[in-house]
């Protein structure tokens, strides 16, 4: 009864929007990463000269950054997850009729704008913040100690602004466990550590894997965290990319830059698949 | 009786086992409690440092005023960023919507030879981080000389919001009950019939949530936006660009009132769809 043709004509506006607006700029881009400086050129001119070593002068020039954005990300996926799993499983288990409202007030803070939010931590991590007096006050950090422009500023803006990308998988995927598993894991007398581990871990590793891969890829391109609330010592490969780009207008660089670390990330996320062992994704 | 018994026991037990056994009953109320202040602090902050009196730079409470809610386009260039990112927002949203929407009921809805491959190409934006998504569109534009700005964003916007639109459509299609359809079909209705009367309508829920998951990605957007929109300001731009130099307390009651606005909507959708159900 159905057309063949039906699924191939619903898709090619959209494929074709695709192909002209993300396949070929990545294979632009790919072009220009072993482009060099055009003799006698002005700034910004480049010659495609197939220059692969582009590639280990990028990496080698910015291997610290480079290095750095993985370590954040993944500092800042981790701790996502310890503070996203409680939470949504206290969503999907104990929240009762309340469920709906909380889950609102879950996403809610993210309405307000990613920018504004950011900004806003700043302002409170600040020196005229509340934060950082009154810790010194009870004396946790010293007299001369910041918050502001160092790693701890930038881990904690990511862990914050990319927590919903944890949290709604992980009560997406902890909702679905039928709860009489875990009765019928405490009836064969697993105590509520066991249950955890074997019965509701297990269930909602679909959502884990998810959700950290949703938070850790925006994480590791990110820069405006480590703009804001970093210092010169804190930048990440998302900052080079984009002083690249628009200060010193080496478009190569940029670009190897721009690929090597979608193939890091490409290959990161693999791996991780294959250990986690889900194909389902999304 | 037993359970009685043992709550009058509570009493002869310490102090700070009282305590103790207390936290551990309520323990994940306590953990709530945390995590919703830690969720809200920037939130707050952000809706109190609205009422700052504070001229232009908007660091240090001077004083509380309404004056900036009165007049939420005082500061300058705040509203035209805000206007930009709107219009730049609801054209990304009906084309995203649009073409998200065919994809997700081809993939959804038939057998067909490249499928997983369309799944593929789905699932690819959004795995490319947001930076290489908008370096190498901005590439593409100065390949072809077209200068970075209103409509070259528009694009960028378009091709990051299809994938979610697919995959949230395609969620609310692979729901459906197929039963229902062949109801349709049972009682004579064409395939066009059933698909206007009966299938669209159950999908429609999906397809609104897409858009408004759209709107506010493409609203909310800054990496993209920033490689490609040239001198075009968007609100995120403005804020960071203003953030060196501390943003007008104007922008704080933006923030504020797009959260109260999203919040609403939200809400109202929650009780709608209650009722419809009760119903």
């Amino acid at each position: 009864m159905k057309k063949i043709s039906t699924p191939y004509l619903l898709l090619i506006p959209g494929f074709a929007f695709l192909f002209i607006f993300f396949i070929l700029p990545i294979a632009n881009l790919a072009q220009t990463s072993t482009q060099t400086p055009l003799l006698n050129g002005d700034t910004g001119q480049y010659e495609q000269t197939f220059r692969f070593a582009n590639y280990i002068d990028a990496f080698i020039e910015n291997r610290e950054q480079f290095s750095r954005s993985f370590i954040y990300a993944i500092i800042a996926t981790l701790i996502a997850l310890l503070i996203s799993y409680p939470l949504a499983y206290a969503l999907a288990f104990k929240a009762g009729k309340y469920k709906n409202i909380l889950l609102v007030l879950v996403v809610a803070p993210f309405f307000t704008s990613f920018l504004l939010r950011t900004v806003a931590w700043k302002q409170i991590l600040g020196e005229e913040g509340f934060v950082v007096p009154s810790l010194r006050t009870i004396g946790v950090i010293s007299e001369s100690t910041t918050l502001t422009s160092t790693s701890f500023a930038v881990v904690m803006g990511m862990t914050y602004n990319f927590l919903p990308f944890m949290t709604l998988p992980l009560y997406a995927s902890i909702d679905r466990i039928d709860p009489r598993t875990l009765e019928a894991s405490g009836d064969l007398y697993a105590n509520g550590f066991t249950t955890f581990r074997k019965v509701t871990l297990p269930l909602s590793m679909p959502g884990v894997v998810a959700g950290t891969l949703l938070t850790f890829i925006p994480a590791a391109g990110d820069y405006v965290n480590a703009q804001i609330l970093g210092s010169p010592n804190t930048k990440m490969l998302g900052n080079v990319i984009e002083s690249r780009y628009f200060k010193i207008v080496d478009y190569p660089t940029a670009a190897a830059l721009s690929f090597t670390l979608m193939a890091a990330i490409l290959i990161l996320v693999t791996i991780y698949i294959r250990k986690a062992g889900t194909e389902e994704l999304v | 009786m037993t359970v009685k018994q043992k709550d009058a026991s509570i009493p002869t037990l310490p102090l700070g086992a009282q305590i103790s056994r207390w936290i551990g009953r309520n323990l994940i109320r306590i953990y709530m409690v945390f995590a919703f202040t830690y969720l809200f602090i920037p939130v707050a902050y952000t809706f109190a440092f609205s009422f700052n009196d504070s001229g232009k730079s908007n660091l240090i409470w001077k004083g509380f005023t309404f004056d900036n809610w009165m007049n939420p386009c005082g500061a300058p260039e705040v509203c035209s960023a805000l206007g930009n990112s709107i219009k730049i927002g609801l054209l990304a949203t009906i084309f995203s919507t649009i073409l998200g929407t065919m994809i997700a009921f081809a993939i959804g809805r038939y057998a067909f030879k490249g499928r997983s491959a369309s799944n593929l190409l789905i699932f690819l934006p959004m795995a490319t981080p947001e930076i290489v998504l908008g370096a190498s569109l901005l590439s593409l534009f100065l390949v072809f000389q077209i200068s970075p700005g209103f409509w070259p964003t528009v694009l960028a916007h378009v091709v990051f919001c299809v994938s979610f639109v697919v995959v949230t459509v395609k969620a609310r299609i692979a729901s459906l009950d197929p039963r229902l359809e062949q109801a349709a079909m049972d009682l004579y209705a064409n395939e066009f019939q059933t698909f206007r009367r009966v299938t669209l309508p159950l999908v429609a829920p999906g397809i609104a949530a897409a858009a408004l998951l759209a709107f506010s990605l493409s609203f909310d957007d800054f990496i993209i936006t920033n490689f490609n929109s040239g001198t075009v300001t968007t609100f995120p731009k403005f804020v960071y660009v203003s953030a060196a130099r501390g943003i007008p307390a104007q922008a704080n009651v933006i923030g504020s009132a797009m959260f109260f606005l999203a919040l609403a909507l939200v809400i109202v959708g929650q009780v709608v769809s209650r009722k419809r159900k009760v119903s």
